[in-house]
């Protein structure tokens, strides 16, 4: 049977159902892909944006939440007061907010969590977020006070994290298997290599979601993706992994493509310790360079935003700085004699597995060799990647995309792997994390932009597009990833 | 050389005394044994080491890159890995000995139990996939040697060679194009688990099978028919004919019948490559089976994982190869001797 002639049977079909008076309803259910599968389902102790994607506001909810523009929004606090020296935030709770298993969420439960992150033995992946809290204090059922040890104008925010969710001491122990949260969906099944189901919890304190139940699967080769999304198997495709497909989903009136921004700054890693890249001559020729566009177009088949430091672009606090860093092979050529490499030199360009990488590095060595720059690439797994690099520091280069959102702070710890060591910006993150007024918090973060963009740290190269695939009648996807999430209440089918 | 065996088979079957020597057969079962034990002790030692080895610490890979130093220590605590490698090797080999795989680093789960839940998938399917090739190597084998040298055989020993030369991710990518997007028969991929049903089960598993199936087809009907034109040039054919069978009565009562012994060699080979080799097509199909399991163990540095299910399909191998020794021995007396 044709394809035409399956359609017209399948709208005779259509057409006598509803001739049988057959009512049409909103579908309540959603099939959602994604390309890794969660090690578990604990979003407070691993790394793992997988168990986000899966878990994120669904089942798990914290005082404070992202919304897919990335502001910060209230979730299980219902409002908050901060003292005037910025050191004590005190939280209402929502009252008659339940876990999943019946029991109440109440301060307690906030005070088990939050201490339970920031403990000696705890296996929080972001601990650092949790590192100002002096002290929590159960005032009453329903109001928290937390007290710092300095002012932190990121506290909200870095509450918003999944690594901060609420859990219960009650259920605690079965946590990444059976996890109870608070959220709008109560975990439902997990069959190991193959899917997650998640069910509309009907107690839920918030609104009622539209969707009944939603189930990921996961799918990580792209040739099979870009097959199950064209059988329509999955109604949902999150960060499609074959962007070169995306034209052909684009011209299918069953398909809506959605592109949008992730928080990941993809950058060519250099290390600032190792000779030649200890001159910042040397890093200036690097970035003069490297011909962004190229990257994009070649890499990411034109997908991305080319950057000239580390910060989103969506960000309203983002400063353009690509003109810093122009790409100029002449001037790079030049910057490099200057420095007394004329006759180039060689290093290594570290790779890991995901295709910015693979293909934007070899992209990246051949435009490195148009100034005489020997980039030796050396592919490497992602544990590799953390053992040799990230920890050893034994690199060249590596192009790798940093997506914590907001991690520009990266830059004043001297012992990361870049190892960019600068007082001033160590002095400006300081200056930063105590300032809570919001106008003046701009203006360093555009201080501190350009600071790393002026010190050349790295090769700024593009901010990772967010590309998602979805049949043409769900609405209320995220179109950006300010964090890795799949917000289920949000999401339903128009008729 | 393992094809040796067929001719005591066959004279076997064609009723001269070969009573097994017991005596023999047993010291010659123990000489198998102990060989078997010495096997799957060296080869715990190459898989330990190889994989233990290789850069990448688990506990690194799962806290990503803003771990602190003292929850990764915390972690590599948790997960047992704060001891020496060699303390780890021996908890490794003495856990499998009473059964005990150890738990998975990653989804913190009995890995002996995500290996039972896998074999669910990836043993349907290898089963399957071999009752495919099997159902389509037999009359296809015996076609092409009824018709030796004429354009049917021709035919066949083209195509054949073109499936063992065309890989087997290659057939599944056409597959899927064909009859799950265009003709939309079948799921692109996955599984929907047996508690839906036997047929939904098998259903979801035809495309993976039929595309695992093909190249071993492929395989097996040209060993099908190159046994059967042996056969075929035997006396006992000859005098078959001279009894006054038709070439076709010959041909199915004798031949077939002593032409299956290499094949059946060839699909016991077939089988623990199926089991164990369906990693691609399991990725493609994107199914939960044993092969997607270390894949996704492997990149996520889950080593114990990676170990057991390795060291289990060692077993595997070596065992199926111990039992065929030893019914190679059990037809062939002089293969006691010689070991």
């Amino acid at each position: 049977m044709t394809k035409q002639t399956f359609r017209s049977f399948a709208s005779v079909l259509a057409v006598s159902a509803s001739l049988f008076g057959t009512q049409v309803f909103a579908k309540s259910d959603i099939t959602i892909a994604l390309q890794l599968e969660p090690p578990h389902l604990d979003p407070t102790s691993a790394a793992a944006q997988a168990i986000d994607s899966v878990v994120y506001t669904n089942i798990f909810e914290g005082l404070t939440r992202f919304m897919g523009d990335g502001s910060v929004v209230p979730g299980l606090a219902e409002g908050w007061e901060i003292s005037d020296d910025g050191k004590v935030y005190t939280f209402k709770l929502h009252d008659g907010v339940t876990f999943h298993d019946g029991t109440t969420m109440d301060a307690e439960d906030v005070k088990f969590s939050l201490d339970r992150a920031r403990s000696e033995d705890s296996a929080n992946a972001q601990k650092a977020l949790f590192a100002g809290i002096e002290n929590i204090e159960v005032v009453d059922p329903l109001t928290v006070k937390v007290t710092l040890s300095e002012p932190n104008g990121n506290f909200l925010f870095n509450l918003a994290w999944g690594d901060a969710v609420i859990v219960a001491p009650e259920s605690i122990e079965g946590i990444k298997t059976n996890p109870v949260g608070t959220g709008a969906f109560t975990f439902g099944e997990w069959v190991q290599g193959d899917s997650i189901t998640l069910n509309r919890n009907p107690e839920y304190w918030g609104d009622r979601p539209a969707l009944e139940t939603a189930t990921f699967k996961f799918i990580s080769d792209p040739t099979a993706a870009f097959a199950a999304m064209m059988a329509e198997d999955i109604d949902v495709f999150d960060n499609f992994p074959a962007p070169e497909n995306l034209p052909q989903f684009e011209a299918d009136p069953r398909f809506q493509v959605l592109v949008g921004s992730t928080e990941g700054e993809t950058i060519l890693s250099t290390n600032n310790k190792m000779p030649p890249f200890d001159d910042i001559q040397v890093r200036q020729a690097l970035a003069h360079a490297i011909d962004r566009q190229a990257i994009i177009d070649g890499a990411m088949f034109g997908y991305g935003t080319p950057i000239g430091t580390h910060f989103a672009p969506h960000n309203p606090a983002y400063v353009d700085l690509t003109g810093n860093s122009a790409y100029d092979p002449q001037k790079a050529a030049k910057m490099l004699a200057d420095a007394g490499y004329a006759d180039g030199f060689e290093t290594t360009l570290h790779l890991p597995p995901p295709s910015y990488a693979r293909r934007g590095g070899e992209i990246v060595a051949a435009q490195l060799a148009e100034v005489g720059i020997t980039a030796n690439i050396v592919n490497v797994e992602w544990a590799q990647w953390l053992e040799s690099v990230f920890k050893g520091k034994d690199f060249g280069l590596t192009i790798v995309s940093h997506t914590e959102p907001m991690d520009i702070g990266i830059y004043a710890r001297p012992d990361y792997y870049f190892q960019y060591d600068s007082t001033d910006f160590q002095a400006l993150m300081d200056t930063l994390n105590s300032t809570t007024d919001p106008e003046e918090r701009t203006r360093l973060l555009g201080e501190a932009q350009r600071l790393i963009a002026d010190d050349y740290v790295n090769g700024y190269l593009f901010q990772l597009a967010k590309l998602g695939v979805a049949k043409a009648g769900v609405r209320g996807l995220w179109e950006n990833a300010p964090t890795a999430a799949i917000d289920l209440t949000q999401i339903s089918w128009s008729e | 050389m393992r094809f040796l065996p067929i001719f005591w088979f066959h004279r076997c079957w064609t009723g001269s005394a070969c009573a097994p020597n017991v005596a023999s057969m047993l010291r010659y079962a123990l000489k198998r044994l102990i060989s078997l034990v010495i096997s799957l002790a060296v080869a715990s030692v190459v898989i330990f080491a190889v994989i233990e080895v290789a850069p990448g610490d688990p506990a690194s890979f799962m806290l990503g890159v803003n771990a602190q130093e003292d929850t990764l220590a915390a972690l590599r605590a948790e997960l047992g890995l704060d001891v020496s490698k060699l303390q780890r090797y021996f908890n490794w080999v003495g856990g499998m000995m009473v059964g005990d795989f150890g738990t998975s680093y990653t989804y913190r789960t009995p890995v002996s139990q995500m290996i039972a839940d896998r074999l669910w998938v990836s043993l349907p399917l290898a089963l399957y996939a071999l009752t495919l090739s099997t159902a389509i190597a037999f009359p296809v084998g015996i076609y092409a040697a009824a018709r030796r040298g004429k354009p049917g055989d021709l035919t066949v020993m083209g195509a054949t060679q073109l499936g063992i030369a065309v890989p087997n991710f290659w057939f599944a990518m056409m597959l899927v194009l064909v009859f799950a997007i265009n003709l939309r028969w079948f799921n692109a991929g996955g599984f929907v688990g047996w508690d839906k049903g036997l047929w939904a089960g098998l259903h979801s598993l035809t495309l993976p099978a039929i595309a695992l199936a093909l190249p071993q087809a492929a395989i097996l009907a040209r060993v099908m028919r190159s046994s059967l034109l042996d056969i075929l040039g035997e006396d006992f054919m000859r005098t078959a004919r001279a009894k006054g069978l038709s070439r076709r009565q010959a041909l199915w009562r004798h031949g077939v019948r002593n032409a299956l012994i290499p094949v059946l060699t060839i699909i016991g080979l077939q089988f623990s490559f199926l089991l164990a080799g369906s990693i691609i097509i399991e990725q493609v199909f994107y199914l939960p089976g044993l092969g997607r399991l270390v894949f996704q163990a492997i990149s996520a540095r889950d080593l114990i994982v990676v170990e057991s299910v390795v060291m289990l399909l060692v077993f595997a191998v070596i065992t199926v190869n111990f039992l065929v020794d030893l019914a190679y021995a059990a037809v062939d007396p002089r293969l006691r001797s010689r070991t």
